[in-house]
């Protein structure tokens, strides 16, 4: 059962040298107390498909589509709406706790007034009900940090502030966008452990932004690849990662280093750059840095097509061409 | 915090005596005495009068001797204004032009920060183009075209009518005096507040915490009242150090211009009648009154701004 | 298919680019102010006012310091017959060309004593941020000194000692001016030095002189003409407003500045004594702002 699903969403942006496609025909959906992880290189319009369906886009981007949740379309929600939803139903969890934390403000009041906002609660008893999820967090000692400022603590405290923040409500949503990306790997780890916890404990449903494959496996139950704007594979985790439909998951799935391969002289790699949304490569967007493009993926741009319940691709490749 | 305002201290002190140093001897190098345009003296009476007034004694001796002055607050007789130590000079005059300054510094904060923050959250609109403007000629326009075009409409052309103001005295400060001055005093001033507020507030709204704070489900206003705005104003505290400064030291073409009283139109009358003490008491109160804003804006800098308590 | 780099998701092309290609970044700017239409009115109109200042004087039938005994006593309205086509001030003088030659001496002043301050400030600037360590220390204590001066009053004090000579004057403001500039200089040198197109210049075997030449130059002259052209207006500001005073130019030379203190007192009968003046010097003025604006746009089009 969805309890948020994305329809047919499309991105514009207004820029100087021009409009851009930022996301185009983007369909997602959530079922409660799933992990969807959206993998893909900056500029794939991950993370703008999501700010978009929370009315966050930057004031020069326009879209087009439908986001239902609970009944309700919030791309034509009125602001009043979208303010009772955000951070009460559904939360985000960005990705630089450096600058993503009012620098002016105690963290503790920036915790409190999620709930003095949405659950209308006293400041004190607000206070309290923060310092009691900055334990659950695993935040030490959660009474003197709250009268600390961000810049106080270091990035792997900040991030579980953050966690902190958007779980204080309850959310059934969370959407956490490259939660891990700005800290070292140890911290990530920490970070990803915590967010599993999350995962299982609430029934939330969790939306995973990532680059990073290591993190899907992980912690998605599900996985969608997006490139160019479009997404162009989709399926369950372990389906998509042994079996992949796509030449640049398969490629993505090489690159990642092992460390029980032996003898590798380089480090392997995607030729070619993302492309370029204000002039994208004609038919399929990834078919210049395709070994397996042919001319009708210079000439035509595949469709998501449904391969069985859950999984989708978007190439013009049989899967078994695939598997060399 | 305290370290942080003893390290400014210290380097406000030998700024102030720089200065000091430097406006005693550039005035000693100025060719001609006070005496000079007097008619001519005999020389018997021109040497009682330099002996006076101490000029016969080396210049180093008179150096310390006016450090010394200055110390117990005593900026030395006023060449020109006969019957007045200069200190009594600026005792009167600086109350007049600290309150014609501060009710500027009010009505430029009061007016340009949320002009500033208006024309930010309505970028590109209509309104921020016409705040825009409005600040733009403001600051291009100087302040001595504005004062007579503003006493122009309001105290000749309109001095028939319910807005007449008057123009050229002070009245001891009464309201309908100071209406003018201060509002030809604050205007570049509105101008330059508000442009800095709003490209500061553009500038923070595009910030990765103020997504964070609209994230969370706050009402706008909120975020920036709450969020947005302290950080924002973080460089319009810098620039009002200066500005206060300017503002408190009397501006003299208003003063001129309006005829108030103040220690600005002092120093003008000073610098015309080279009236050298005079003039080296005005400079050296006013570099002090700015090193003493610049050291109230690092302590709200400090207030703003939590990361530079700790440098 | 094993290219030595990872496709990192940043994979951005990194900004030296802009830097390296010296030439062509003039070509750009120079397309983008020429857009700029409120840059480009400006030009022209500050050419123009230029023009009418400096050639007007042989055309205009009275010199700035003719007094027409006939008229003297009172200000009269502008006529076409007696050839005071904007009227005559109290001493008998045509308003007109009293103007003009105010624009000649606001003008000339701007140049002179920015060039001044810029000699002075690039100088300064150049050597603190290219030489470094103990001499860049010592020369901005020296700057941030002077910055908590009120420098109006240096002016003044300056110009109170060495009387009211034109040349003293606008060696006084240089003086005053160049403080922004050597900042602006040495952050800018300061930057280039340590970008990392120097070292690949150096690296791919540039020398010294054609590294200045061809990558510093460029950028620091790009933010000098910028300031420069914020400068002028400062410059001619604080020449106007020194002669309001009094302090400043002196009868029967006149600047615009002196004659809207002229007009001042008089504009309750003859506002157009205050008008005229103030027309050309808020024009002037609004004319460099909008030219500094564009430039700093054309130069630098993130910074809008």
């Amino acid at each position: 059962m969805s309890v948020f699903e994305i329809n047919d969403l499309n991105i514009r942006f207004d820029t100087p040298e021009g409009e851009v496609e930022a996301v185009s025909n983007v369909s997602l959906s959530l079922r409660k107390g799933e992990c969807l992880g959206i993998v893909g290189e900056s500029g794939s319009g991950k993370s703008q498909t999501f700010l978009a369906a929370m009315g966050l886009l930057a004031a020069n981007g326009s879209v087009e589509g439908e986001v239902v949740f609970d009944d309700t379309n919030l791309l034509k929600a009125d602001e009043a709406v979208l303010n009772g939803i955000r951070g009460n139903r559904i939360a985000m969890i960005f990705q630089d706790p450096m600058t993503s934390l009012t620098p002016h403000m105690h963290i503790g009041r920036q915790l409190s007034e999620v709930l003095v906002q949405h659950r209308q609660m006293d400041w004190s008893i607000a206070r309290e009900q923060a310092a009691e999820m900055m334990r659950r967090v695993y935040i030490p000692e959660p009474e003197q940090r709250m009268d600390m400022y961000p810049h106080e603590l270091s990035g792997g405290l900040r991030q579980r502030v953050m966690i902190a923040m958007a779980l204080l409500c309850q959310p059934e949503v969370v959407i956490a966008d490259e939660p891990t990306t700005a800290l070292d790997v140890t911290v990530q780890a920490q970070i990803l452990e915590l967010l599993r916890l999350v995962k299982d404990n609430n029934d939330s449903a969790v939306v995973m932004i990532t680059h990073d494959l290591g993190v899907i496996a992980g912690l998605a139950d599900r996985v969608a690849v997006m490139y160019g704007g479009r997404i162009v594979e989709e399926g369950d985790v372990r389906e998509v990662f042994y079996d992949p439909c796509h030449p640049y998951t398969k490629g993505l799935l090489t690159c990642m280093p092992r460390l029980d391969e032996s003898g590798i002289e380089a480090l392997r790699t995607i030729s070619g750059q993302p492309p370029n949304l204000q002039n994208p490569p004609s038919g399929c967007a990834f078919h210049p840095r395709c070994s397996f493009s042919s001319e009708r993926c210079r000439i035509e741009r595949p469709s998501l097509e449904v391969l069985a319940k859950g999984r989708r691709k978007a190439c013009h490749l049989e899967m078994l061409e695939l598997k060399q | 915090m305290p370290s942080y305002i003893i390290r400014r201290v210290m380097i406000a002190v030998p700024t102030l005596w720089v200065i000091v140093t430097a406006v005693f001897f550039l005035m000693r190098l100025a060719p001609g005495g006070p005496f000079d345009f007097e008619a001519a003296l005999p020389p018997e009476i021109e040497a009682n009068l330099r002996a006076a007034y101490n000029l016969d004694k080396s210049i180093w001796w008179q150096y310390l001797d006016y450090i010394n002055n200055l110390l117990h607050g005593d900026f030395g007789p006023s060449f020109k204004y006969k019957d007045f130590t200069v200190t009594e000079l600026i005792a009167q005059g600086f109350p007049v032009s600290l309150q014609n300054g501060l009710t500027a510094l009010l009505l430029a904060i009061a007016f340009g920060i949320p002009l500033g923050t208006i024309a930010a959250l309505r970028q590109n609109s209509a309104t921020d183009y016409s705040v825009m403007t409005f600040a733009m000629t403001g600051i291009v326009i100087p302040n001595f075209v504005i004062a007579p075009i503003l006493v122009l409409i309001f105290g000749i052309w309109l001095k028939d009518t319910l807005v007449a103001l008057p123009v050229a005295s002070w009245n001891d400060g009464a309201i309908p005096n100071r209406i003018l001055p201060a509002v030809c005093l604050a205007l570049p001033f509105v101008a330059y507040i508000a442009r800095i507020t709003r490209a500061s507030m553009i500038e923070v709204l595009r910030s990765n915490f103020i997504l964070t704070a609209r994230a969370k489900g706050l009402p706008y206003r909120l975020v920036v009242t709450r969020h947005a705005l302290k950080t924002a104003l973080i460089p319009v505290a810098t620039f009002l150090g200066p500005a206060t400064a300017f503002l408190l030291t009397g501006s003299m073409v208003i003063e001129t211009i309006f005829q108030l009283p103040g220690i600005g139109r002092y120093f003008v009358q000073g610098a015309l009648n080279r009236d050298y003490t005079l003039v080296m008491g005005v400079t050296v109160l006013s570099a002090s009154l700015v090193i003493v804003m610049n050291l109230v804006v690092d302590v709200v800098y400090g207030l703003l701004d939590p990361k530079v308590r700790y440098e | 298919m094993s290219e030595v780099h990872i496709p990192t998701p940043n994979s951005q092309a990194l900004d030296y680019s802009a830097e390296v290609r010296g030439r062509s970044l003039w070509q750009d700017a120079l397309h983008r102010l020429i857009r700029n239409k409120a840059a480009l009115i400006s030009l022209l109109l500050l050419a123009l006012t230029a023009a009418v200042s400096i050639f007007g004087a042989y055309i205009v039938p009275y010199s700035y310091a003719e007094i027409d005994w006939e008229l003297i006593g009172v200000p009269t309205p502008a006529s076409i017959e007696n050839g005071h086509w904007l009227g005559t001030d109290s001493l008998g003088q045509d308003l007109l060309a009293r103007a003009l030659q105010g624009g000649r001496v606001s003008l000339s002043v701007g140049l002179l004593a920015t060039s001044v301050a810029l000699v002075i400030g690039v100088t300064v600037g150049a050597v603190a941020g290219f030489v470094g360590g103990r001499m860049d220390q010592i020369l901005m204590r020296f700057v941030d000194v002077m910055y908590s001066v009120p420098l109006m009053f240096f002016v003044i004090i300056l110009v109170v000692i060495f009387g009211r000579n034109f040349i003293l004057m606008f060696l006084a403001i240089g003086c005053v001016e160049w403080l922004t500039m050597s900042r602006i200089v040495r952050g800018q040198t300061l930057t280039l030095r340590n970008k990392e197109f120097i070292e690949a210049a150096r690296a791919a075997g540039g020398s010294t002189v054609s590294i200045i030449m061809r990558h510093i130059v460029p950028n620091v002259l790009g933010v000098v003409a910028v300031y420069v052209t914020l400068t002028i207006p400062q410059v001619i500001l604080l020449e106007s407003f020194l002669s309001f005073l009094g302090l400043g130019i002196q009868p029967p030379m006149t600047s615009w500045g002196a004659l809207i203190n002229e007009g001042a007192q008089e504009m309750e009968i003859t506002p157009r004594m205050l008008i005229v003046p103030a027309a050309f010097l808020t024009t002037t003025l609004f004319c460099f702002n909008f030219i500094g604006d564009g430039l700093r746009d054309a130069l630098d089009p993130k910074d809008r």
